[in-house]
C-alpha cells in the first residue's frame, strides 16, 4: 500500500535529527506522563517509535485517502447554504479519516486531549498531508490556531475549547477585512464590551480561510475611537451560539477546495482572550509565526508532489527514442528541482526545531522558573526562531513556486492541460507566496536579523563545525558566498537611506537562505549520503544566486533607485501632452 | 444494551502482490515470500464491529483468529482501530487446517468465550477464497447465520436487523441473536489506526512473542489492557482428531498454474439451434452440469 511516509526517507532523516533527543525530553518533562496516560511515551525511544508509527499512519491516510480524494474535491469544490458552507463530499471524507486516526490537536498536551507531539512530528504531518492536497492541509492545518489558545487563553477557555479541537473540531483565524490585509492595524470589526462584561462583535472579515469553522479567533477592534493596532484585542468566536454568516466563498485560482469566506458578524458573542489592546501585537503575531512555519511546510509538501510528478514523467515520456530525462536540459531542471526541495525541507525542519525548543521552554516558564542556562537557551532559539520562520516561509514558497513552474515546463503541452496533476499544483503553489504574509513582508520581517547579525552569527556557528575531508571544498565555497553576503550587507547598511536599504532587503535576506540553505544540507550530508547530489547541486546554484545579487548590490549606486520609483507626475504630464 | 462481539479475522499473505516464488513446488503457499496483512473482507467485519460498539455503549470487540504467534500482529492492528482484545488460537495440532477442522477449532474457542451476542467475520480470506469458515461455525455452534452482509443496520434487543449483498440487489433481513454475520468487501472500509490507540497497544503482545524478554513480561503484566491471549487445543478442549490434518477431509492432489485467454471468443447467432451446440458444448466442458 502507498504511503508517504514510508516513500520519502528524508522525513525520518530529519525526524531522527540529534536535536530531536533534547526536544523531546523537555517536551515531555521526562516523561512525567508515562504513569498518568496510557499512550505517554516510557522514554526517548519509546517516544521517537510512537511519532514513527503516529506519522506511518499519517502517511497512509495522505496516500489512500486525501490524494485519492483531490483532484474531485479541486473539481467539485465547497459552497455556500443559507450562510454556511458545505464542503466537498471528499472533503468531509478526509476529515472523517483524520478524526477518526486521532490526527487532530496533535501538539496538544494530553491532559487537555492532544497527542503532545512536538512541533517538528506535527510538520511532518502538514509536509505529507499538502503534498497530498495542499487545499486540505489548510482546513486541517488550521488545528495550529490551538496553540495561540493554549499560550494566551485563560484556564477555563483552555478546558472548553481545546478538548473540542483534539475531538476534530475546525478553527480559523478571521483577521484580514476588506480594508485591512497586509495592514492588519486597519482592522474594524467592532466588538462591543456588554454590562455583564461579555462581548459581541460586528462587521465583516473577508478572505477567511475555513471561515465557517466550528471555533475561530477574530481580531477586533475592541478601544472605540482608536485607529491603529494597540486598540485591537483577539477574541474566540463559538459557532455553536450563532452570531456569523458566510456571505459568500470566493471562486479561486487554486487550494479551492478550501473554503475562502466573506463572514458578516451580527452581534456575534465573543470571548476575550488574554489582555485587550494585546490583539495584534503579540497574540497574532504569535499565532501568524505559527501559520507561517505551516505555510512552509504546505510549500515543501507541493514541492514534493510537484517533483514527483515531474520525474516520473520524464522517465516515461520519450521523444527523439528516449525518455526525456537523458537530456541534459531536462535533467538540470529536474536535479535542481530536487535540490530545492531537499533544501527547502532542510530549512523547514531547522525552523521548526528551533520553535520547538522556545516554545518548551516558555511553557516550562509557566510551570517553574528557569535556570539562567536555559533561560539562555529559550533567548538564543526563540531569536532563531524568529529569524528562521519568515526566511522559510519566503523561501520555500518561492521554490514551491519555481518547483510546480518546473513541473509543467517538464510535461511539456499535456502539462498545459488539465489532465495531470501538475496542473493542480501549479494553481495551489501560487497562493504560498501571498498569504500569512506576501514574500515581500516576509522579507521586511528577515531583513532585522541581516542588519543585526542574526543570520550571519548562525552561519558562523555553522563555519566553526568542522566537516569530512571530501566536504572541504564545498565548505570553502560557502564560505567564500558568506564573505560576498557579509560585504553586501555592508554595503547596503553603509548607506544611510531607508529606501535603499528596503529596496535591497531581498536580495540580502536571499543571499542569507541560500548560504543557510547550503550549510544545512552539509550537514544533513554528514549524517545521510543521500543528500550529496542535493548538496552539490543546490550549492551550485546558490553560489550563481548569491554572485548575481553581490554583482547588483555593487554595482548599484543609491541614486539610481530613482529609476525605479513610480512617478505619479510623469503620467499626468503624458496625459497633459 | 451492550454486546459482546466477536471478530474472527485471519492473517493472509497479500496475495494482491503475487511475485513469482509465491508457490512452493508442492502445491502449498509460499508464506514466507508473501507479506501477512490483515484479511481485508476481515477488517470490512471489524468495521462493522466497530460500528455497533458505538451505538452500543460498553459493548466488547474481541478479535479471534488461528495461527501462529506471530498472527498476534492483527490483534494488534485491530486494538489500534478500536478493537478491545484478542486470542490467538495457536498450536501445532492446528497445522494443515482445511476449512472443516479451522471452524472446529474456533468454534471450540468461543465456546470457551463462553457470553456472545454476534460473530463477524469476512466473507472470505484471500488466500483459500472459500467463504466456508464462517457458515460451518455458525453450524458448529448451531446459531444462525446471515452471509453476504453489507452493513449491520441495527441492533434492538435480541433482533439484527442486516442489508445483505445479493447479486440482483440488496436485500434487507431480520434475525435473532446470537448468530453468525459474514461481511462483503463491498461494505464500508474499516476506520483508519487511531494515534492514540497505536501508542497505547503497540506493546500488546501474545505470551510467546515476549517469552525472552523479562522487561517487556513485566511491563505487559502491569498493563492487563496489553495482554493478547494464546489459546492451545488443549486450552478449547479440542479434540484432536478433528485438528488440523487429522480433522482435514480436504485433499490437495496438485496445484496448476491457470492463465486466461479470450482465444477460444466464438460468435453464437441467435437461433434455438446455435444455442443448443452451445449449451452441449458447454456441459461437455464441464463449464455448466
Amino acid at each position: 500500500m502507498a504511503n508517504f511516509y514510508k516513500d520519502n526517507d528524508n522525513l525520518k532523516h530529519y525526524l531522527n535529527h540529534p536535536m530531536m533527543e533534547k526536544i523531546v525530553e523537555l517536551k515531555e518533562r521526562n516523561f512525567a506522563d508515562a504513569d498518568k496516560y496510557d499512550y505517554a511515551p516510557q522514554d526517548f525511544a519509546d517516544a521517537m517509535d510512537s511519532y514513527d508509527r503516529v506519522l506511518e499512519i499519517v502517511g497512509d491516510i495522505c496516500a489512500n485517502v486525501i490524494a485519492e480524494n483531490a483532484e474531485e474535491i479541486d473539481h467539485e469544490g465547497p459552497s455556500v447554504k443559507n450562510g454556511r458552507v458545505v464542503y466537498a463530499a471528499g472533503t468531509e471524507r478526509n476529515l472523517d479519516a483524520c478524526r477518526k486516526a486521532g490526527l487532530m490537536g496533535m501538539s496538544m498536551p494530553r491532559r487537555l486531549g492532544g497527542l503532545n507531539f512536538p512541533i517538528t512530528p506535527y510538520i511532518m504531518a502538514a509536509d505529507m498531508v499538502s503534498r497530498a492536497d495542499a487545499a486540505f492541509e489548510n482546513i486541517w492545518g488550521l488545528q495550529d490556531c490551538a496553540e495561540t489558545i493554549y499560550e494566551f487563553a485563560n484556564d477555563e477557555q483552555k478546558q472548553k475549547y481545546i478538548p473540542r479541537v483534539c475531538e476534530g473540531e475546525t478553527m480559523s483565524m478571521d483577521l484580514t477585512e476588506p480594508d485591512a490585509g497586509s495592514d492588519l492595524q486597519s482592522v474594524m470589526l467592532k466588538a462591543t464590551k456588554k454590562e455583564d462584561g461579555s462581548y459581541v462583535l460586528n462587521g465583516v472579515k473577508r478572505f477567511i480561510t475555513n471561515g465557517d469553522s466550528d471555533i475561530h479567533l477574530v481580531l477586533a477592534r475592541s478601544e472605540e475611537g482608536s485607529k491603529d493596532g494597540r486598540g485591537l484585542s483577539m477574541f474566540i468566536y463559538d459557532k455553536r451560539n450563532g452570531g456569523v454568516n458566510v456571505r459568500r466563498i470566493e471562486n479561486k485560482m487554486g487550494i479551492k477546495g478550501s473554503p475562502t469566506c466573506e463572514l458578516v458578524y451580527k452581534d456575534a458573542p465573543a470571548e476575550l482572550v488574554g489582555s485587550t489592546r494585546l490583539g495584534l501585537i503579540k497574540y497574532v503575531m504569535a499565532l501568524m509565526n505559527g501559520a507561517r512555519l505551516g505555510i512552509a511546510a504546505q510549500s515543501v509538501g507541493i514541492s514534493e508532489a510537484a517533483y514527483r510528478e515531474a520525474l516520473s514523467y520524464a522517465k516515461d515520456r520519450k521523444q527523439f527514442g528516449k525518455p526525456i530525462i537523458e537530456f541534459p536540459a531536462v535533467a538540470e531542471i529536474i536535479s535542481t528541482m530536487k535540490a530545492k526541495l531537499d533544501a527547502s525541507r532542510a530549512l523547514l525542519y531547522a525552523c521548526s526545531r528551533f520553535v520547538d525548543m522556545y516554545k518548551i521552554y516558555d511553557d516550562i516558564a509557566k510551570e517553574r522558573p528557569l535556570t539562567p542556562e536555559e533561560k539562555q537557551e529559550q533567548k538564543y532559539y526563540s531569536k532563531l526562531a524568529d529569524a528562521f520562520t519568515p526566511l522559510a516561509k519566503g523561501m520555500t514558497s518561492e521554490f514551491c513556486n519555481q518547483n510546480t513552474y518546473d513541473a509543467i515546463q517538464i510535461h511539456g503541452g499535456s502539462g498545459f492541460m488539465k489532465d495531470y496533476t501538475c496542473e493542480r499544483l501549479y494553481r495551489d503553489a501560487r497562493i504560498t507566496s501571498i498569504y500569512e504574509g506576501t514574500t515581500q513582508l516576509q522579507v521586511v520581517a528577515a531583513i532585522r536579523h541581516v542588519s543585526t547579525g542574526t543570520y550571519l552569527n548562525k552561519i558562523k556557528e555553522f563555519e566553526n563545525e568542522s566537516v569530512a575531508p571530501e566536504n572541504e571544498g564545498i565548505k570553502n565555497t560557502l564560505v567564500f558566498m558568506t564573505q560576498q553576503y557579509a560585504d553586501a550587507v555592508q554595503t547596503v547598511f553603509g548607506v544611510d537611506d531607508q529606501s535603499f536599504h528596503d529596496f535591497m532587503a531581498r536580495r540580502l535576506v536571499e543571499m542569507a537562505g541560500h548560504i543557510i540553505m547550503g550549510y544545512l544540507l552539509l550537514e544533513d550530508v554528514a549524517r545521510n549520503e543521500d543528500f550529496r547530489k542535493s548538496l552539490e547541486v543546490y550549492v551550485k546554484y546558490g553560489q550563481a544566486q548569491v554572485a548575481a545579487h553581490a554583482s547588483f548590490i555593487g554595482n548599484f549606486q543609491p541614486q539610481q533607485i530613482e529609476d525605479y520609483l513610480y512617478k505619479e507626475q510623469e503620467e499626468t504630464s503624458q496625459a497633459e501632452a | 444494551m451492550s454486546l459482546n462481539i466477536i471478530v474472527l479475522a485471519k492473517q493472509v499473505p497479500d496475495t494482491r502482490n503475487v511475485g513469482k516464488d509465491a508457490m512452493k513446488a508442492d502445491g502449498t503457499v509460499n508464506r514466507a515470500a508473501l507479506p501477512a496483512i490483515f484479511n481485508p473482507e476481515d477488517l470490512n467485519a471489524l468495521e462493522q464491529a466497530l460500528r455497533l460498539k458505538e451505538s452500543h455503549p460498553g459493548s466488547k470487540v474481541t478479535i479471534l483468529t488461528m495461527g501462529p504467534a506471530r498472527a498476534a500482529e492483527i490483534i494488534r492492528e485491530g486494538m489500534f482501530r478500536g478493537a478491545d482484545g484478542g486470542v490467538v488460537l495457536s498450536d501445532r495440532a492446528f497445522a494443515g487446517s482445511d476449512t472443516l477442522a479451522t471452524s472446529y477449532a474456533i468454534s471450540a474457542a468461543i465456546k470457551k468465550m463462553g457470553d456472545y451476542d454476534i460473530i463477524i467475520g469476512g466473507r472470505q480470506a484471500i488466500d483459500g477464497d472459500t467463504a466456508q469458515v464462517g457458515p460451518q461455525v455458525a453450524e458448529k455452534l448451531g446459531i444462525p447465520q446471515i452471509t453476504y452482509a453489507e452493513e449491520i443496520e441495527k441492533v434492538d434487543g435480541k433482533d439484527i436487523i442486516v442489508k445483505r449483498r445479493i447479486e440482483s440487489g440488496i436485500e434487507t433481513v431480520k434475525g435473532k441473536l446470537p448468530l453468525v454475520v459474514t461481511v462483503n468487501g463491498s461494505a464500508a472500509e474499516c476506520r483508519p489506526r487511531n494515534a492514540k490507540a497505536v501508542q497505547k497497544f503497540k506493546y500488546a503482545a501474545v505470551p510467546s512473542e515476549v517469552a525472552d524478554d523479562e522487561k517487556k513480561r513485566e511491563f505487559i503484566a502491569e498493563r492487563p489492557y496489553l495482554k493478547i491471549g494464546e489459546w492451545s487445543a488443549n486450552d478449547v478442549n479440542a479434540d484432536l482428531a478433528q485438528c488440523g490434518l487429522a480433522g482435514s477431509p480436504t485433499k490437495v492432489k496438485s496445484i496448476q498454474n491457470v492463465v486466461f485467454t479470450a482465444k477460444e471468443a466464438r460468435k453464437i447467432e441467435n437461433d434455438d439451434a446455435e444455442l443448443e451446440n452451445l449449451i452441449i458444448d458447454l456441459i461437455a466442458n464441464h463449464t455448466i452440469g
